[in-house]
């Protein structure tokens, strides 16, 4: 009986050979695939099992970590005052992944960062328990609170920006949500999930960086400056040869302008009071590939303007016929732009004439306050002349001094700014957004531009206007960033 | 070693017993499991484990006792079983006591059943319970060949065992399979005590009847086929466990069993067309099953591709769970990678249902890696190795299937454990032999291992010295 008994001893070591390299194959070859598995649990189990680093504001974090006491994700997400700083943030939430600061710097935040490996491999010496490093933000504080609170109930967005150096200081949107709500993976949070996701007014979406909007009036200083810059405007105080009404080219219907004593006004009245058909005169005359040109140096039709949070590319058609490119250049018709577009337009302005590159992010911090990564301020692109940005400068501070502008007053301190009430729905039916882009300046050159909109609100039609409902937000910001910095 | 000698040429020489190489083996036995212990407890909850103390004495109490009855009742058994189940056995507690401590089971548990006690503790109690009834085997059984007498009970009580899942009241339907009976308190599993018993009556009853298997047939196109009056044992046994397999849901027992009657038939008789035959008739009964119970079909589905599987599986149906219950499993395996994630932090509680008994494989890969859960497939190897080279050692036809048959058939349980939870074969349901939480497989395995022990010792002793002839002169030695 030996005979077959050692061929069964040898299928039986054919049997273990099997299994050594099943094992093989699945621990070894596919190891790697099986791990990073899309269903593989064990990577979030991972990310939420250490605290996680803290998004900062003027020192504070705005973020924070709790124990939940959960057996499979430790640590969530919390956030203070969650709906003001929302379209910074975004969230991390465990069912629902992350989105925004919260994604892009999720490998610093949770500590896997390679650059933290140093710190890591120290802490796993020291016994210490493993933390991710901190983003440190350019937001301050009190201009954030001033635009969330002035935009209260209503619906829209602030973005502000440090002209000088491209530094958002706020960045707002309403109405918005607490990313405190979901962060977790619990019943009560996919609840205030599908909420949220269900909710028309979408109060998840950023509209200070996502959401482009018709610009309307407010555009007319970026026609201003190309104007300027194209020599078709020399002086500023010379009657502008415009018939009232203004015929569209290609086109027979008659421009409306609200305002009166539009006909042959100056570039200065015509900024002061709001005339469309002066600027789409002037739009038409400039042209349409040197209107694009200078849009296109402000950041229009560019798809990747990245705070780095990456905005909605603002758009500046390029195609379109005379007609449609002097109804653009009063901000109507295609073109359309995000807030913070429109506050880089106010900032490149104030900075007289150079684009700074607009970003958030200050520093990188390990968990043991060495700086990772530190960004400098970086110029964009240099739109216009510090001449031409200076006459610009004249008109807007002339808007708030005399015109349309007048709510954004503040004692003692220079503003410029620039109203708008931008059209839009079929046959202009719907409500007006309001719209209002300003600046604050002081010896030292400008330390605040802001873009406002409010896209819908409980006023009246008649009463919708960026000089009556976006002015008053934009003047609190500026005040906030001002008093922050005596 | 003294030398016999006599006045025959033939110098009997002592066969060395090899107990000094078990006790020192034993230690090591002893020692892993303490330090995986120790390890867990380090990796959980930062100190040592408050019992570390006591389950190191109690798990090297129980090896000493079965060290020291072995030495005197088996003398010259094979050295290297006992440490090997004892390692195994050891080992097992750690990770069972392991997944005890994981904050997600107890969650579940509380959520489910409104408390939480750990399996460890019953664990250890049914070692204890295996290890007696390991020492009473070789106390009681002096001779494996006394089982002989015993062929036919051992059917009837192999049928009954094999049966008692079925019986109303007394069986208990655990997750789809019917392997359970349930006394009092207890959930006993009859099919693992019934892998030994039939392991017996197949040896009695192939030793008797293996010429007649052997040699009463035909020649069929180069395959000897049996007469039909033979065929009926093998017959019976294939519907035997297709019964199992169709009326209890249990494809790995059917498989084991079929398995192990075609490995003895085949080693009884030396012919390789009962292999054939089992592997047709085996083929046959699982395309058979396979193509209406729905049971196996999922599992099949499962081991296919078990991630397209879950997509295409409609939500919350016995195939989308089991191939759920496979993609975590394979996970748990990759995420392990080679070296593994290190005693108490994996992630193979995320298994959820059955980890620590049907799935205790995967926690080995995932914590202790490739190169764990190969030290722990070539254990089993050995296992198996010392059980073959018992049955080539041993003199008697009935001894040789008998181990043959039990080491057989522990190799086909690890394969076919091992194999379906890596997602090598459909998965069974069986349970890793001394690894795996479970009172009915841990005590059943140690008799198995007794049993083995004492066929080895058997084979090993040396023969007694021939009785001196009186017609032989003294060797004259000349001195130089």
């Amino acid at each position: 009986m030996n005979k077959p008994l050692r061929h069964i001893a040898i299928f039986c070591g054919l049997l273990v050979f099997a299994l050594l390299l099943r094992d093989n194959w699945l621990q070894f070859v596919r190891a790697d695939e099986l791990n990073t598995h899309e269903r593989n649990r064990r990577v979030t189990i991972e990310r939420y099992a250490s605290v996680r680093g803290d998004i900062i504001v003027d020192g504070k974090p705005i973020t924070g970590s709790v124990d939940s006491k959960d057996p499979l994700y430790q640590y969530k997400r919390t956030y203070v005052d969650g709906p003001m700083w929302a379209p910074v943030t975004g969230y991390a939430s465990q069912a629902y992944g992350s989105n925004q600061l919260e994604k892009l710097n999720d490998s610093i935040l949770t500590g896997n960062d390679d650059r933290l490996f140093f710190d890591r491999t120290l802490s796993m010496f020291t016994g210490e328990q493993k933390k991710g490093g901190d983003v440190v933000t350019t937001l301050n504080g009190a201009a954030q609170k001033a635009a969330f609170e002035g935009l209260g109930k209503k619906k829209g967005a602030v973005a502000a920006i440090d002209p000088q150096t491209g530094r958002i200081l706020a960045l707002a949107s309403t109405p918005s949500y607490d990313p405190s709500s979901f962060a977790g993976y619990s019943g009560k949070d996919e609840k205030a999930w599908v909420a949220l996701e269900k909710d028309k007014d979408k109060p998840k979406l950023n509209r200070a960086l996502r959401e482009i909007y018709p610009p309307g009036s407010t555009f007319k200083v970026v026609t201003a400056a190309a104007a300027l810059e194209n020599g078709v405007i020399k002086d500023i105080n010379a009657p502008t040869d415009t018939p009232e009404p203004y015929k569209l080219p290609l086109s027979t219907v008659p421009m409306k302008n609200h305002a009166g004593g539009c006909e042959n006004a100056s570039l200065n009245y015509a900024m002061e009071v709001s005339c469309n058909s002066v600027f789409a005169k002037l739009g038409d005359e400039v042209g349409r590939d040197k209107m694009v040109e200078m849009a296109e140096k402000f950041g229009f039709n560019n798809p990747e303007v990245d705070t780095p949070v990456r905005a909605a590319a603002s758009v500046y058609d390029k195609k379109m016929d005379r007609g449609g490119n002097a109804l653009s250049s009063i901000g109507q018709f295609n073109t359309a732009t995000t807030p913070l577009q429109m506050a880089m337009v106010t900032a490149a302005i104030a900075n007289d004439g150079k684009l700074m590159k607009p970003y958030m992010v200050d520093q990188l911090v390990a968990p043991n306050l060495d700086v990772i990564e530190k960004h400098e301020p970086e110029e964009m692109s240099r739109p216009m002349s510090p001449e031409t940005a200076q006459l610009v400068q004249k008109m807007m501070e002339n808007v708030v001094e005399k015109g349309t502008g007048s709510k954004a007053k503040i004692r003692d301190v220079t503003v410029g700014g620039k109203t708008g009430t931008a059209q839009h729905g079929e046959k202009n039916k719907a409500r007006p957004y309001a719209w209002f882009i300003s600046y604050a300046k002081t010896d030292s050159g400008s330390p605040v531009a802001v873009a406002v909109v409010v896209e819908d609100s409980d006023a009246t039609r008649d009463d919708i206007s960026g000089g009556g409902l976006a002015a008053p937000i934009a003047r609190q910001v500026m005040k906030a960033v001002l008093d922050s910095r005596k | 070693m003294s030398v016999v000698t006599n006045t025959t040429t033939i110098g009997a020489i002592d066969a060395p017993s090899r107990r000094n190489t078990e006790l020192m083996l034993l230690g090591f036995a002893v020692a892993i499991p303490v330090f995986a212990y120790l390890n867990v407890g380090l990796a959980l909850d930062g100190e040592i484990p408050a019992g570390m103390l006591g389950y190191g004495l109690g798990l090297a109490l129980l090896a000493g006792i079965a060290h020291l009855l072995v030495r005197r009742f088996a003398k010259y058994a094979d050295p290297l079983l006992l440490p090997l189940a004892t390692l195994l056995n050891g080992l097992g507690l750690v990770l069972i006591w392991r997944l005890d401590q994981s904050p997600r089971l107890i969650a579940d548990s509380m959520r489910r059943y409104g408390t939480h006690s750990g399996d460890a503790p019953q664990q250890l109690m049914y070692s204890a319970i295996g290890v007696a009834l390991f020492l009473l085997v070789l106390v009681f059984l002096k001779d494996h060949r006394v089982l002989q007498r015993y062929t036919y009970i051992s059917m009837v009580v192999a049928i009954v065992l094999l049966l008692l899942p079925l019986v109303p009241g007394l069986g208990a339907d655990v997750f789809g399979a019917k392997i359970w009976i349930r006394v009092g308190p207890f959930s006993i599993q009859p099919g693992e005590f019934a892998k030994i018993v039939l392991a017996v009556f197949f040896a009695g009853y192939l030793m008797v009847k293996r010429d007649a298997l052997a040699l009463a047939s035909r020649r069929f196109m180069g395959l000897y086929l049996p007469r039909g009056r033979d065929l009926g044992p093998i017959l019976t046994i294939w519907a035997l466990s297709l019964a199992i397999l169709v009326l209890e849901n249990d494809l790995g027992t059917s498989l084991l069993f079929f398995g192990m009657f075609v490995i003895l038939l085949y080693v009884a008789t030396e012919r390789t067309s009962w292999i054939v035959m089992g592997l047709l008739m085996a083929v046959g009964g699982a395309v058979a099953v396979g193509s209406f119970a729905t049971h196996v079909q999922s599992r099949v589905a499962a081991w296919l591709d078990p991630f397209e599987c879950l997509k295409t599986a409609p939500p919350d149906t016995n195939m989308a769970w089991a191939c759920d219950q496979m993609t975590q499993v394979l996970m748990s395996f990759g995420s392990g990678g080679t070296v593994g994630t290190g005693l108490g932090q994996g992630n193979s509680d995320l298994i959820n249902f059955a980890v620590n008994s049907d799935f205790i494989f995967a926690t080995v890969g995932e914590e202790l890696g490739l190169a764990g859960a190969m030290a722990f497939i070539l254990v089993y190897g050995l296992i198996v190795e010392r059980g073959l080279r018992t049955a080539l050692a041993a003199r008697d036809p009935f001894g040789k299937l008998l181990a043959c048959g039990l080491s057989g058939a522990f190799a086909l349980q690890v394969f076919v454990v091992a194999g379906g939870v890596m997602g090598l074969i459909p998965l069974t349901g069986m349970t890793m032999p001394f690894l795996a939480y479970g009172g009915s497989s841990v005590i059943a395995n140690w008799a198995l291992i007794a049993i083995l022990l004492r066929i080895s010792d058997t084979a090993r002793r040396p023969a007694p010295a021939p009785a001196p002839s009186p017609d032989a002169e003294m060797t004259q030695v000349v001195r130089p």
